[in-house]
């Protein structure tokens, strides 16, 4: 319990008790320093922030956050970035006026006891040195001595000092607010600071709040759809910033979401199920949608109508058997829909599908959409599916397997809608939108035969959809 | 220890007293018996009722409790000098009214207290009471919402949510209830409530009762002023009540907007920023010095920074007025303009849902007939001198009335009102008192809190070197506490400033887990005058969060000769 920390008190206060370590060393750079060793003393330009000892045990400490950017001025005495040791967390401070030139341990990186973390410039035309340095000392493991010998021989007046001196007076200190650019930007408190997080410009992102605000929402679909992003890997238009923050080789816990959901798939092992595959015609399907679609209706909620309305003449397909001795013929249609959500996956609950319309279904799912991104579905929005749909189809995926969501009768895995060439009937051959479909039962209660039909009813719907809209 | 302190003091008679207590009454009766001279001259007879409360150090345990029947029934409210209705007149049944008249009570003053408002202030009715209540809640919410908190601790919550009017019911009882506590406190005792505004007519005269019908004048021997304060609004801010509020609004919890600026970072904007952004809203905090939270030792705001702002929805102007704030109407939202702390120049403007004005608070002292008894009011506060003795428009002490709280702006806290008052009483018993305010603690209530007592580093740096002593600053962290990260709580430093040749404390700053229950030994330390190398051989119970101040207490370097040598301090 008595683990001292007396040593962190020394270290950081120049007038505290101890001889205070300094985190800049006055001697870093070697190479000028002995070039110019004939008595006449140089300051050294650049020099190095190292990772400071907090404790007697430390011995590596993790940058936890930087508190000034490069470029940023600092004066003696200022915090510049904070350190993690085994024991706390301790602001390190400067103990010489200049510029953070580069930094070269990033957030929630680790660096050794006495290793340069970042480097200090003593002046604005020296960051860029600095910098190159910083790159250098990255690749070679003893760059000083070529990189300095230009340094050496400018001399160092003291003017420039001065001016700068009165640049630190009249730019002030926090570099927050741009203040007088071009355009004005309204963003609100969060989405500025996951557009930080995320690199999405701002000035890219259309707002969906208040008097045209940009809102976290509207931040994290752009940087979902990834135009914004500065160096988005344009490839797939899904998802390209989720992956830069993975690091390979690491072992991650589950979050609350990805536990429940694993709970849920280990479950499922022990309902013996089985799949019945089926393929639609969608023609008349897209034609409607795009009827409808100025008036807000979503493939999703037309699907989940066309399937309520086949789940009506196939009640059996409809229950579920959760004891192993009985079923429950449910009273109600209720289709969940599997969305994935930040790296998770939730199935926000359409109720009573058959008997809503398409608009408010379409209104709903929205509403259900928008909630589960916020994490505020409440739990009857979704745990009281009574049939599931999945769709990959919008990924180009042709046909799927779905794994059975325990205490429901079955999922339908839907693909793609895809032109394909078809000889119909009449011995004729043409291009129609085929989409696949694979539904996965609890053949304890559902039986082939069971979800044959049920597909034929669906296929029938949807090849003819004029129910679906009333 | 309380009850026979109350029965004690409730006798009037020194041989009624329960013989426990003579022995004290006995040996210190030098001390008492000056002290009773007052109450002998109005009294006829002297009391040994004081027998117990002879103070260590001048301070004293304070009988606050409604309910000590015995108490009420015998100590009641005395009868008063010759010549007065009252001993003692408190204008303002605020916190700080409230403890001077309960101490006055015990201390045999008859006393009355004039409200004109509702009991208990602004404390009780708009400001730490109800916003404690709003806090407990955000607590809750935050815990429940974090998310990696809960799986560190293996626990499973599917979701959170409030209802906003139930939150806003809970702040609202919490003040009533308070309020009723306070009222029957005073009720039981036997203290006057005057219901009204009190004006000086003149020397040891007061008016009070409605306005425009104060038709009751009193005489008193002594009047306290403890009137308080109200928030204060800035020129150029158009305060609706909806949009743009104050406090006062901020604590009825009317809505929960979207987008809510807060004007000002010191300890009241950052509570509530922690109650809002707790319950969805997102905060953008306005201040006009170059730093968030101006009013803390610098360390503890950088931290309080990274810990309760920078992790938050939160996102922060600094150096910059709000220059004209224009409530929400026609569909357009609230739009701050903002300017250049120092150049004065437009430097940007805000749309939000809505603005709260935390700018700090302004005494409540206008109409109180000053000018009756020559006092010129500084901004609006009441000059008084380190005793809280008025002064008049030539620096001269106005005899017999005194000014307490936030009316005389010394130092603008419910408790530090109260020990004002306490002291007054004390003098206008005959014994001498200044209450030391560098041992009055203070707490910021966010999650976790705030608190700290004495100077702050630049301000004990400054004092050093005016005066010509060293001083040494020494730090511990939540994350070496053993019961702070049971509770996966390790975020938090504790401070300690001192002096190294005498082991005087000078300040004491903590932000972490449970910090504002965590001062009160610093602060009593403080007050009782202990030197570190005292109290450094003080035991904690262990696991527990006081284990901090102990470890700050015991990395201290005091080079006392007397002091047992401490090895060196390790080279690194």
């Amino acid at each position: 319990m008595t683990t001292a920390i007396t040593p962190l008190k020394t270290s950081f206060l120049p007038s505290s008790t101890a001889a205070s370590k300094q985190l800049t060393s006055p001697s870093t750079l070697r190479g000028t320093r002995r070039r110019c060793g004939n008595g006449v003393r140089i300051q050294a330009k650049i020099r190095e922030i190292f990772m400071p000892a907090l404790s007697s045990t430390m011995t590596e400490g993790k940058v936890v956050s930087w508190v000034k950017s490069e470029g940023d001025k600092l004066s003696k005495g200022e915090s510049v970035v904070v350190v993690e040791s085994d024991k706390a967390d301790m602001d390190v401070e400067t103990f010489y006026d200049g510029y953070l030139a580069a930094i070269m341990v990033d957030e929630g990186g680790v660096a050794p006891v006495g290793s340069a973390i970042a480097l200090l410039a003593e002046s604005e035309d020296e960051i860029s040195l600095a910098k190159s340095k910083a790159i250098d000392s990255g690749s070679s493991s003893d760059p000083v001595e070529s990189q300095s010998q230009p340094q050496a021989t400018i001399p160092e007046p003291e003017a420039p000092k001065v001016t700068l001196v009165m640049d630190s007076a009249s730019v002030s200190v926090v570099s927050m607010h741009p203040a007088a650019t071009a355009e004005r930007v309204v963003a609100s408190p969060y989405a500025k600071k996951l557009a930080k997080d995320l690199k999405v410009e701002l000035r890219s992102v259309v707002g969906s709040g208040p008097m045209g605000r940009i809102v976290a929402k509207d931040v994290e679909s752009a940087a979902v759809n990834g135009a914004p992003s500065p160096a988005p890997v344009a490839n797939s238009n899904v998802r390209v910033s989720v992956d830069a923050g993975i690091e390979l080789g690491s072992t991650v816990p589950f979050t609350t979401m990805q536990a429940a959901v694993s709970r849920n798939m280990v479950e499922s092992l022990a309902v013996p199920t089985f799949r019945v595959g089926y393929t639609i015609i969608t023609d008349a399907l897209d034609q409607l949608y795009k009827k409808i679609k100025s008036k807000g209706v979503t493939m999703t909620a037309l699907l989940a109508k066309a399937t309520a309305l086949a789940l009506v003449q196939h009640p059996v397909v409809n229950s579920s058997c959760r004891d192993g001795k009985s079923f429950t013929y449910n009273s109600s249609i209720n289709i969940a829909v599997a969305v994935s959500i930040d790296g998770g996956l939730i199935t926000p609950v359409l109720q009573d599908a058959d008997k809503v319309d398409i608009y408010s279904l379409s209104r709903k799912w929205k509403e259900l959409v928008d909630k589960a991104r916020a994490k505020q579905l409440q739990p009857n929005e979704y745990n009281t599916g009574t049939f599931t749909l999945s769709n990959l189809g919008m990924f180009g995926v042709d046909r799927f397997d779905a794994i059975l969501p325990p205490g429901t009768g079955a999922i339908m895995g839907v693909g793609a809608s895809q032109p394909t060439v078809v000889a119909s009937k009449d011995k004729r051959i043409g291009i129609k939108n085929q989409m696949q479909v694979n539904v996965t039962a609890d053949h304890r209660i559902i039986y082939g035969s069971d979800l044959a039909v049920f597909l034929q009813t669906l296929a029938k719907i949807i090849e003819d959809p004029k129910d679906l809209t009333f | 220890m309380q009850a026979s302190i109350s029965i004690s003091s409730s006798s009037s008679f020194a041989p009624v007293a329960p013989r426990s207590v003579r022995p004290p009454a006995l040996s210190y009766s030098t001390g008492q018996l000056r002290f009773c001279r007052l109450r002998r001259e109005a009294f006829g007879f002297c009391s040994f009722n004081q027998s117990c409360s002879i103070p260590i150090h001048g301070y004293r345990m304070r009988n606050r409790l409604p309910g000590m029947k015995i108490t009420a029934s015998v100590s009641s409210n005395g009868s008063p000098s010759k010549g007065f209705d009252y001993d003692l007149v408190i204008i303002g049944a605020g916190v700080g009214g409230h403890g001077a008249a309960l101490h006055a009570v015990e201390k045999g003053l008859k006393t009355a207290i004039i409200e004109g408002d509702v009991i208990g202030g602004t404390c009780v009715n708009r400001g730490c009471v109800p916003s404690k209540a709003l806090l407990a809640v955000s607590g809750r919410m935050r815990e429940l919402q974090d998310e990696k908190h809960l799986k560190a601790l293996g626990l499973r919550v599917s979701e959170s949510g409030y209802d906003r009017q139930a939150v806003a019911d809970h702040a609202n009882n919490l003040a009533s209830k308070i309020r009723g506590n306070l009222t029957n406190s005073m009720k039981s005792l036997g203290v006057d409530i005057l219901t009204g505004v009190g004006v000086f007519v003149g020397k040891q005269k007061v008016k009070y009762g409605k306005v425009g019908f104060m038709d009751t004048e009193i005489t008193a021997k002594n009047i306290i002023i403890a009137t308080g304060s109200v928030p204060f609004v800035p020129n150029g801010i158009e305060v609706d009540g909806r949009t743009v509020f104050t406090s006062d609004h901020a604590l009825k919890l009317e809505w929960i907007p979207d987008w809510l600026a807060i004007v000002g970072s010191g300890y009241i904007g950052l509570e509530f920023s922690d109650v809002y952004t707790a319950l969805g809203s997102e905060v953008t905090f306005v201040e006009a010095l170059d730093q968030l939270m101006p009013g803390f030792d610098p360390e503890i705001g950088k931290l309080a920074q990274r810990i309760l702002v920078n992790p938050r929805k939160i996102d922060h102007h600094v150096g910059v007025f709000a220059k004209k704030i224009t409530p929400a109407k026609d569909g357009k939202p609230v739009i701050i303009e903002l300017i250049d702390a120092k150049t004065k120049e437009p430097k940007d403007t805000l749309e939000v849902d809505a603005a709260l004005i935390a700018t700090g608070r302004a005494p409540y002292t206008k109409g109180l007939g000053l000018e009756n008894v020559n006092v010129v009011t500084q901004r609006g506060f009441v000059p008084v001198s380190e005793r809280m003795e008025v002064l008049d428009a030539n620096g001269n002490v106005v005899p017999h009335v005194y000014c307490i709280g936030d009316a005389n702006g010394k130092m603008m806290l419910a408790h530090a009102a109260s020990a004002q008052g306490i002291s007054v009483v004390e003098q206008v018993c005959g014994r001498d008192n200044v209450l030391n305010h560098l041992s009055v603690p203070a707490a910021c209530f966010t999650h976790p809190e705030i608190s700290f007592v004495g100077l702050t580093e630049p301000q004990a740096r400054e004092k050093a070197e005016k005066e010509g002593f060293e001083i040494s600053i020494a730090k511990t962290s939540f994350k070496a506490n053993t019961k702070a990260l049971a509770e996966n709580e390790g975020d938090g430093l504790a401070k300690l400033i001192y002096k190294p040749d005498t082991g005087e404390i000078l300040g004491v700053h903590i932000l972490g887990l449970h910090a504002a229950d965590l001062i009160h030994e610093a602060s009593n330390a403080i007050a009782m005058g202990m030197k570190l190398q005292d109290i450094k051989f003080a035991v904690h119970a262990h696991p527990t969060l006081s284990e901090v101040l102990d470890e700050l207490f015991k990395s201290a370097k005091v080079n006392d000769d007397t002091a047992v040598p401490l090895p060196e301090a390790v080279a690194i």
